[in-house]
């Protein structure tokens, strides 16, 4: 029996998968791909767990009485065309906003946002991934001129002599990643940069353990020790980039003396760590969640970047930046219109000459397009508010977990007058919901995704979904046509749907009008942009030249400002939060999978639990200025002791994101999950 | 408002800044004496290295000034302050009023009683501004000796810059300790055989008594040092005359309040010609501190400067010495650890749970963790062996239950159930448990427990 080609359902490496029928269900087998190499986490291998599962929507539901009840198609899309309709009138188009997900496929993100902008005629739409990629987009932006999160193959990494991997738990979070670390561990260039010592830091030769929301001074330090000791790349300073001086400034004030107690990074290690950097032959900074997610996420990213820059690393073939992106299509669900202020190919809703091109391919006037729209956060905040939206479609997403100070998002949500939620199980937001429209899963439907390495990927249906279930681009052409909408405008195939997305992305920075489905099956490697059928795809975007107009990369003059609340004698620790191998995003799905364990915890200092008078295995609460989690505790004498961490999968009392800080970073409004003031106290 | 800051060294040119980015419709007027940007005084020593140019070190860009707002008067210095008028005098000429006036002034240094010590004759120099560096910069080449005399921080920060190019270099340090201020003996001792590692002569218990510019510097057990380049660095001493002519009550700096207002309300004083409840240190992160807290003063704001002691830092070759607090305190108990030969040394003086004061030198992991337990107020951990050396033990081996494969959850046991189910070899097992389908870390680790089971023995 041959097996369907496909992707894992999780994360953004994207592991090629194989399925087979297996009795009544589906089987993982593995499949070889450059990425995974036939390997799979154990998310992976039991993935299919979950097509069949007992909790599975099989049917709509609407809510009666206050209670969720069982409901025919018809009268599930009529009440929510009803309840947008009564809204519209009432308040206008944009009370009624959207709020997509990071794991949609390409086609269901892109018709998302043009179902927003066209069929609702609102700006309020954004996603989730405002939570993960936004930092590492906006400073990727600034800097390069283009944001493709790895601008070359993971497979390169593989030559390296040295890799910083800055706020990354890959070991984590994409273990087959590891496979392409071999090299440079073995040559003993491995640095990780963590205040805790993640099963990713048990793995270098050289572990940094910042205190939360510290690492742009550490960067600073960093670029400062790269200048003082004659470290840096000058010809490539000269000749490729601008800003350094501007840059430079800023970093001659942090001499790894004057960060270290910053930081709490020994001078020394930070120095052994920039020599590292400078004397490999090919070296890589990658960053994640753990330095973007922060009020100060972009400029932290852009530390960071201008220490690679400084190195010579960006646009040299065999070194480089690269932001480790996070959910399934992070990538591509940034690149085609679910973002508030883009349209589809990476373009801003603001430049008139991306809006006519798109409303173009729409076959609608320019003019009627909305503009920019609220941040993620800034959306569910104003839900239900004077002004705010009055009804939210949710699609792919599960803010009652995953958003920034969730009791708080939980009461906007119970203020609204519509609620609808699109998931494949009642997830703690869609038990909320007015409506819920059950959804299949990525087994049951084909789909691109554009990975982490800005490859696009074809997943392939391999089974039926369960009778019942309907497609997001079916649910989005039946709301729209109900909407006055033409059918022909809301393709329900998604090979049309993306034919569709190709023309309206041609031209702009992520083009993918050379990417065809057929191409994809004969499996040819297609990294965006690819602006033509014959194009080979652009692996390696900045060998030649960076994307501004002047061909140069921008160094970023940015000084380290530190969270935006402090601790003080009532919270003296920081809390920082984080992902687990076993579990993915808000585990709606991976919680329900048997062999997946589900256990919320706390990661303590055995010190810092013997201060509060707690010992492994005790309930503990963390309590922070905007609520309080309880979990139990896990000792670990690898975290800092003034520092404690919890993973953020976990719903009711566990919720990680009771506690976290919504304060947004003023470029990315990025929310600043991984660093808030918090004490611990026995339950 | 107008407020004329009186320096542009590291706290007048920071609190420049920060006034101007308030964007509060405040008028700054800042007076230096060189006539160049301010200078990044912590990176001077990269001069006589060759490591950084000028440019490198300038605080500002050109332009930053008039782009700022800021009116910026160079090569000239505040010569008397009119208290009642309101206004100063420059040692050009002009006047200027002000609203409030900063004391930035800074530190001279000190020249100690030495027969034919002229600070600007050639072949001499004292090692604080950007020219001085400069000019012994241009005094050194591959046959070149220097003296240097004093064997603080500075002494030694230079002695050490001054070694990557120069032929010999000798440190004179007549109180027989080095950095006497702040090490124990036993840490100096250490220190002295680190710096003779490294190159440098070291002369104990001696002073100089007659330095003849140029040719050398005689001791007062009669003996000569040849030196082209004599450095002294002998320490500093906070520049208060601007404040001392104009009335202000000063003692061992200008004293203010936490406010960093002088005796007189309109002015202040910041940096290390400032006594803020203790004698200035001479560090920059202090003066850095006062700047933010002034700043927010003058634009309206109610910021109070708290002191809290900065650790001490030298900086120089490999050495990685650091002390905070007090780090010779001998109340309470104290934890020693002495390495001659691996030129590593720590001593630790603990007050319950809380740290009074450590010395460490060559343990770096130690020394950012203390300077934190110390800066915080942090209670101390119980691992006193952890906290003296920064690193914990190692954990014991693991057991059973302890995972394999951490990607697929696999422990030992089930490796040990899977074989005992009939999964002979590693590929069997792997097909089994999964073990080794993730990061692939396993592999070596399963082969081997399969090699040993395979062989009848207990894994």
């Amino acid at each position: 029996m041959n097996a369907v080609a496909t992707h894992c359902p999780y994360c953004a490496l994207q592991c090629a998968m194989g399925l087979v029928p297996d009795g009544r269900g589906l089987k993982v087998v593995a499949r070889d791909f450059p990425v995974n190499e036939g390997s799979l986490c154990r998310k992976g291998w039991s993935a299919t767990a979950l097509l069949d599962h007992p909790e599975r929507l099989r049917t709509p539901l609407v809510r009666e009485k206050g209670r969720l009840r069982e409901a025919s198609w018809e009268e599930a899309l009529d009440r929510v065309v009803h309840g947008i309709r009564a809204i519209g009138e009432r308040h206008g188009a944009d009370a009624v906003a959207v709020f997509g997900g990071g794991g949609l496929t390409n086609e269901k993100a892109y018709q998302l946002g043009k179902f927003a902008r066209v069929a609702l005629g609102t700006a309020q739409i954004d996603y989730n991934g405002r939570f993960c990629m936004s930092s590492a987009a906006a400073a990727g932006m600034r800097a390069f001129g283009l944001d493709r999160g790895l601008p070359f193959p993971v497979t390169d990494l593989a030559g390296a002599d040295a890799v910083m991997l800055v706020g990354v738990n890959i070991a984590e979070t994409m273990p087959p990643l590891v496979r392409h670390l071999r090299g440079v561990r073995d040559r003993g260039g491995l640095i990780v940069v963590d205040p805790r010592r993640s099963p990713t830091a048990e793995l270098a030769a050289l572990h940094l353990r910042p205190r939360p929301g510290t690492d742009l001074a550490l960067s600073l330090g960093m670029l400062h020790a790269a200048v003082s000791s004659g470290l840096t790349d000058d010809d490539h300073i000269t000749s490729r980039t601008t800003g350094f001086a501007e840059a430079w400034r800023i970093a001659s004030r942090w001499w790894p003396e004057r960060t270290e107690p910053v930081t709490g990074v020994a001078a020394a290690d930070l120095t052994t760590a920039v020599a590292t950097l400078a004397s490999a032959r090919n070296a890589y900074i990658l960053t994640g969640r753990g330095t973007e997610q922060h009020s100060s996420g972009a400029d932290q990213v852009s530390g960071w970047i201008n220490l690679a820059l400084a190195l010579g690393l960006p646009g040299r073939p065999g070194s480089g930046y690269g932001c480790v992106t996070g959910q399934g299509n992070g990538q591509g669900g940034r690149e085609h219109g679910q973002k508030a202020d883009q349209l589809p190919g990476y373009r801003s809703i603001t430049d008139a000459d991306a809006r006519a091109h798109v409303a173009g391919v729409w076959g609608v006037d320019p003019d009627v397009l909305p503009g920019p729209g609220r941040s993620a956060f800034e959306l569910l905040d104003a839900l239900g508010t004077p002004g705010g939206p009055r009804g939210l479609l949710v699609f792919g997403s599960n803010p009652v977990v995953s958003a920034p100070d969730s009791a708080r998002v939980a009461r906007r949500l119970a203020a609204l007058d519509l609620l609808v939620v699109a998931d494949l199980v009642l997830s703690e937001t869609a038990a909320l919901a007015d409506v819920v429209l059950p959804v299949p899963q990525w087994a049951e439907e084909d789909g691109t995704m554009t990975n982490l390495e800005g490859r696009v990927l074809l997943r392939r249906k391999a089974t039926e979904p369960p009778p019942g279930v309907r497609d997001e681009l079916r649910i989005l052409a039946d709301l729209a046509v109900r909407l006055g909408q033409p059918p022909e405008r809301f393709p329900v195939d998604a090979e049309a749907v993306f034919d569709e997305l190709r023309r309206a992305s041609a031209g702009g920075p992520a083009d993918y009008a050379g990417i065809g489905y057929d191409r994809l099956r004969a499996g040819e490697a297609l990294h965006w942009p690819c602006p033509a059928p014959g194009h080979p795809g652009t692996p390696r975007p900045f060998t030649e030249r960076f994307a501004h107009p002047d061909g140069r990369a921008r160094f970023r003059a940015v000084d380290h400002r530190g969270p935006a609340e402090t601790t003080d004698a009532d919270r003296p620790l920081w809390l920082t939060t984080g992902r687990i191998l076993a579990q993915y995003q808000s585990g709606a799905q991976t919680r329900r999978i048997a062999e997946l364990d589900a256990e919320p915890f706390v990661e303590v200092h055995p010190d810092t639990a013997a201060h509060a008078g707690l010992a492994d295995g005790d309930v503990a609460r963390v309590v922070s200025r905007r609520g309080t989690i309880v979990a139990r505790v896990r000792l670990a004498p690898g975290i800092r002791p003034d520092t404690v961490f919890t993973p953020f999968h976990f719903p009711g009392a566990a919720r990680a994101n009771l506690a976290t800080n919504p304060a947004l970073d003023p470029l990315s409004r990025m929310p600043e999950f991984k660093a808030c003031a918090v004490r611990l106290e026995p339950a | 408002m107008k407020v004329v800051i009186a320096g542009y060294g590291m706290a007048g040119a920071r609190l420049a800044e920060l006034l101007a980015a308030r964007d509060a419709g405040v008028e700054v007027t800042v007076i230096g004496a060189e006539a160049r940007p301010a200078a990044n005084r912590v990176l001077l020593s990269r001069l006589l290295t060759g490591e950084l140019t000028e440019t490198d070190l300038s605080l500002h860009e050109p332009g930053w000034a008039p782009r700022s707002g800021v009116d910026l008067r160079t090569g000239t210095s505040v010569s008397h302050v009119d208290r009642d008028g309101r206004h100063v005098l420059l040692s050009d000429g002009t006047h200027v009023p002000y609203d409030a006036l900063v004391l930035a002034t800074g530190s001279r240094p000190v020249l100690p009683p030495i027969e034919g010590l002229a600070p600007d004759a050639p072949g001499v120099t004292v090692l604080r501004t950007v020219d001085d560096f400069l000019g012994a910069a241009a005094v050194l080449d591959a046959e070149a000796r220097a003296v240097v005399l004093g064997g603080g921080v500075l002494g030694l920060e230079t002695a050490f810059a001054l070694s990557r190019r120069a032929t010999s270099v000798t440190v004179v340090q007549p109180s027989g300790r080095l950095m006497d201020r702040q090490l124990d003996a036993g840490a100096a001792a250490i220190l002295n055989g680190l710096c003779r590692r490294h190159g440098l002569c070291t002369v104990l218990g001696r002073g100089a008594v007659r330095l003849y510019p140029g040719e050398g510097v005689k001791l007062d057990d009669g003996s000569f040092l040849p030196a082209e380049l004599t450095v002294v660095a002998a320490g500093v001493r906070p520049d208060t005359r601007l404040a001392e002519c104009a009335g202000l009550a000063v003692d061992g700096g200008v004293l203010v309040d936490d406010r960093l207002r002088t005796t007189d309300p309109a002015i202040h004083a910041i940096g290390d010609c400032a006594r803020a409840t203790v004698p200035p240190q001479g560090l920059v992160a202090p003066a850095w501190r006062q700047a933010e807290v002034l700043a927010d003063v003058l634009t309206g704001g109610d910021a109070r400067y708290h002191h809290s002691p900065a650790p001490t830092r030298l900086r120089a070759g490999n050495i990685d010495l650091t002390v905070v607090g007090d780090g010779r305190a001998e109340t309470g108990e104290v934890l020693r650890f002495e390495d001659p030969a691996g030129g590593r040394y720590a001593r630790l003086a603990v007050d319950g749970d809380r740290l009074s004061g450590a010395i460490l030198l060559g343990l770096d992991d130690a020394a950012a963790r203390i300077t934190q337990l110390h800066d915080g107020r942090e209670p101390l951990p119980a691992d006193r062996i952890a906290l003296m050396f920064g690193r914990s033990l190692p954990a014991g081996p693991a057991g059973a239950d302890a995972l394999v494969c951490r990607c697929n959850g696999v422990t030992e046991k089930s490796l040990v159930d899977a074989w005992r189910a009939g999964a002979a070899d590693a590929a069997a097992l792997t097909a089994a448990t999964r073990a080794g389908t993730g990061c692939g870390d396993c592999a070596g680790r399963v082969a081997a427990l399969t090699a040993t089971l395979n062989r009848g023995d207990t894994p």
